[in-house]
């Protein structure tokens, strides 16, 4: 995983600049490109492995970058903006973003993102059992273990854990799963997700009140987070 | 009293030109009217006087135009039906025809004289109202400059101590420095947000997206983000199990408590306790059902989110209660590392709900307490599907 090789699009130099010294500094291969433009070229001629972009360019808007790139790669992008609205965050995931960092981040953050990102691409087709320490979730076996113990979960419940673990660090957004778990027709039913979110976290949780694998991210959706 | 007056004034200067003339013509020809019955017991001279008043009074509070199509509509109505001979504009005497002239010219400059008076009151009343939006503005850049220069002021003596070189400098002071940049830029971030938020509500941008949100969610949220600012204070949290989901904007709200419950923890002496409540209230309303006498039918229900944090403090000296939600207001000697805007976005992202913010002093303490109306979902207290 590490090695990995990660493509920076963004216009500011500072930023370019900062991105290079961290992910080198961790054993990534960088490239970067300034424009939307040498992006999207460097990004056909060597396909890397994960992609950050920022939103904010000067020659296209990143969401259209973002669209392009993803009519072709199927590798990780994480975006990386100073647009903080959650119109902006839900619409670049639905646009097929792996994650969304907004400026400014801290340096640790974006490398647990990116790893995360890349650990879930490589899982991708394999390994059915997601280890998040004290709780473990097998998809062949469909069954949730806390400390060794099963934890008996309704069929909903296990629909929207197994949901949540299988794209580990990715934020879901809530119209993603109330469209995956209860149907089209649900969208907009986000009080159902808040149920079975809130009796989830009392089930698996050590703390309900202080999640540590199901996070809220606010006004935009759920991630599940398998460390500690 | 006076001030009624004044308001009243107000009122009648913002008339719609078009009734402006309808209501000085008919003040004119009302008070004509009047003299006119009591013709017998008043000298015509007397009615001069009476008309002059009503166009005086009329100056004070119309336009010029109107006033003066009523001082000179009184004119006529004084010479046709009061002086002799009546019924024509005909003056019967000089003495007449010098008075008819003299109530002409004295009306008109009435008018005139009303009207400049109240121009020059008009343009004081502005000189001093920008006057005040500077002075408010100057406050605004003076505290903005100190909240925004202070950390950057951090970050260049830092970074320059670092770039210098100098050997003097201990693995131990650098790491502080590097420390002290860390602080000053997340500070600055913070204000930079602040600004941001503040002049989303100036714009009158805010439109809260609701969605339903389980508030259990949303508080443990926002003291997770607290949980450096709010390590040495007690907090106890009191979330009524039978809480609704409620439907609105969850960025805002938590923008609120984060707000409240950051000053809280910064504002009060160590280890002091920290109280949040949180509840519902359902005003019903009733409608008496004609059918039958005895029962009233419930006819809407309306439910409001109510949040209280109460903290062990100082509290707010009474006088500046009514002040501290006002944009760049701080109290006194308090501490760096605000805009004055805290509090305010509070309000502003409150109001975008409808809802109110209130703050009390409550023995060894301030409480602020948060009440929005918002739809409900009982779907929550539901068993398992």
């Amino acid at each position: 995983m590490n090695n990995a090789a990660i493509l920076i699009i963004d216009d500011e130099a500072q930023i370019r600049r900062l991105l290079e010294i961290t992910l080198e500094s961790n054993s990534f291969k960088v490239e970067s490109a300034e424009t939307a433009k040498d992006g999207l070229r460097i990004a056909a001629n060597h396909p890397p492995d994960l992609i950050i972009l920022d939103l904010g360019l000067p020659d296209e808007n990143g969401h259209s970058v973002l669209k392009k790139l993803r009519e072709w790669y199927t590798k990780p992008i994480i975006i990386l903006s100073v647009q903080s609205s959650e119109e902006d965050i839900v619409k670049a995931l639905y646009n097929g973003a792996n994650d969304y960092l907004v400026k400014p981040f801290r340096t640790g953050e974006l490398l647990a993102r990116i790893r995360s990102a890349l650990r879930s691409a490589a899982n991708e087709e394999n390994n059915p059992l997601v280890d998040a320490g004290d709780l473990q979730i097998d998809l062949a076996a469909r069954t949730v273990k806390k400390k060794n113990e099963i934890v008996k979960l309704t069929a909903t419940e296990y629909k929207l854990i197994s949901l949540l673990a299988q794209h580990e660090g990715k934020v879901l957004t809530h119209q993603y799963l109330l469209r995956e778990i209860w149907g089209p027709g649900y969208i907009n039913q986000s009080q159902y997700l808040r149920v079975f979110i809130a009796q989830l976290r009392k089930k698996v949780e050590t703390d309900a009140n202080r999640p540590e694998h199901i996070l809220t991210e606010s006004g935009v959706g759920y991630r599940f987070i398998a460390k500690e | 009293m006076c001030s009624i007056w004044l308001y009243m004034l107000q009122r009648l200067t913002k008339v719609s030109k078009p009734s402006q003339f309808l209501i000085s013509i008919a003040l004119v020809i009302l008070s004509a009217a009047g003299c006119y019955l009591m013709s017998g017991y008043v000298d015509y001279k007397v009615v001069a006087f009476i008309l002059l008043l009503t166009v005086s009074l009329i100056a004070i509070v119309f336009d010029i135009i109107p006033v003066l199509v009523a001082a000179s509509l009184s004119a006529l109505i004084w010479n046709f039906f009061f002086i002799e001979p009546k019924f024509t504009f005909h003056v019967g005497t000089a003495e007449d025809g010098f008075l008819f002239l003299m109530y002409f010219v004295i009306a008109l400059i009435n008018a005139v004289l009303t009207n400049r008076v109240r121009k020059i009151e008009k343009q004081v009343r502005e000189k001093e109202e920008k006057e005040k939006m500077v002075r408010l503005y100057n406050t605004l850049l003076n505290s903005l400059s100190h909240e925004l220069k202070t950390p950057i002021a951090t970050i260049v003596g830092a970074t320059d101590n670092l770039l210098s070189g100098s050997s003097k400098l201990s693995e131990e002071n650098k790491l502080e420095l590097v420390e002290n940049i860390s602080v000053a830029s997340l500070r600055l971030n913070q204000q930079v947000e602040n600004l941001l938020s503040m002049s989303r509500l100036e714009s009158g941008f805010i439109q809260p997206k609701k969605d339903w949100t389980d508030i259990n969610e949303l508080v443990y949220d926002v003291v997770h983000r607290l949980e450096q600012q709010l390590k040495n204070h007690p907090l106890h949290i009191n979330i009524d199990e039978k809480l609704p989901f409620y439907k609105l904007d969850y960025g805002l709200v938590e923008q609120v408590l984060y707000n409240l419950l950051y000053n809280a923890a910064i504002y009060t002496p160590e280890y002091g306790e920290i109280f949040l409540t949180a509840k519902n209230n359902t005003d019903k309303v009733y409608r008496m059902d004609t059918s039958s006498a005895e029962h009233s039918v419930l006819k809407k229900e309306s439910n409001t989110l109510v949040i209280i944090i109460e903290d062990r403090g100082p509290g707010f000296p009474l006088s500046e209660i009514e002040k501290v939600f006002d944009k760049f207001y701080r109290l006194d000697n308090t501490k760096t590392g605000g805009t004055g805007l805290g509090l305010s976005i509070v309000k502003g992202f409150t109001e975008a709900h409808n809802g109110s913010v209130t703050l009390e002093n409550v023995p060894h303490g301030a409480r602020f307490t948060i009440e929005i109306p918002a739809e409900t979902s009982y779907i929550n207290n539901l068993n398992n599907e």
